[in-house]
């Protein structure tokens, strides 16, 4: 049986939406796919050297949230900060992976990371932001493997 | 009583990790050895049905007891 793919382009660089890509990624490779995340825009803070994504509930009214709280008090400094910090405990609790442990997973499971050269450009980073061993490449590049993927999904 | 070659406790963690870890075991294991998981994510009961199915390996018994759920998975 020839091997399964999965491609996955990942848009997204906040904390709670790190997560799908790395959880999907690192199952299918588990499950004998071979994978690829394409990060792009938002995105590219999957690759960075160390991770640092907050969550938000600001334009996020599904986000259960310990006690209501008026949106311009959400906004309040600090906040951002302190929902991140007990989002990571409950995963903790409830015994949720860090992105950190996702993500080394996917690296020895042989997950490629594939940073998007143009947003690395538009947004002024430098290969030194990222981790070691990660390709650059265009649309065609992420074309040449999603074109004969079993699964393709944009995150 | 040890009907199994290795044993893997999952316990406590949750969704991907019991495969995660399960499928390292089973990579250090030979072919027709026993992994015995040990998990609490009740997702993991049909997780380790569809792990089993797509990857070839045998998942010869699942059951829970007392809150946990015990798994005997033959590799394939």
């Amino acid at each position: 049986m020839a091997e399964k793919k999965l491609a996955i382009i990942a848009t997204k660089g906040s904390f709670d939406w790190a997560y799908p890509p790395f959880i999907l990624a690192s199952t299918a490779a588990a499950l004998g796919y071979e994978v690829q995340i394409f990060c792009t825009f938002y995105g590219l803070q999957l690759l960075r050297k160390k991770m640092d994504m907050k969550v938000t509930s600001i334009g996020n009214p599904g986000m259960p949230m310990p006690v209501p709280m008026p949106v311009l008090m959400q906004a309040l400094p600090g906040m951002q900060s302190m929902m991140t910090m007990m989002m990571k405990q409950k995963m903790k609790s409830k015994g949720v992976a860090s992105l950190e442990e996702l993500r080394e997973l996917c690296i020895e499971a042989e997950v490629k990371l594939i940073a998007c050269q143009m947003t690395v450009d538009l947004f002024d980073f430098s290969p030194d932001d990222f981790l070691d061993g990660i390709e650059y490449g265009g649309a065609a590049t992420f074309f040449e493997f999603a074109g004969e993927s079993d699964i393709c999904l944009f995150i | 009583m040890a009907d199994f070659d290795q044993e893997l406790d999952a316990s406590g963690l949750n969704c991907p990790l019991p495969i995660l870890r399960a499928k390292k075991a089973l990579g250090g294991m030979s072919a027709g050895q026993v992994l015995h998981i040990i998990a609490t994510d009740p997702g993991a009961v049909k997780d380790f049905e569809a792990f089993a199915k797509q990857t070839g390996n045998e998942l010869t018994e699942s059951r829970e007891e007392g809150g946990k759920f015990y798994f005997l998975m033959k590799k394939g």
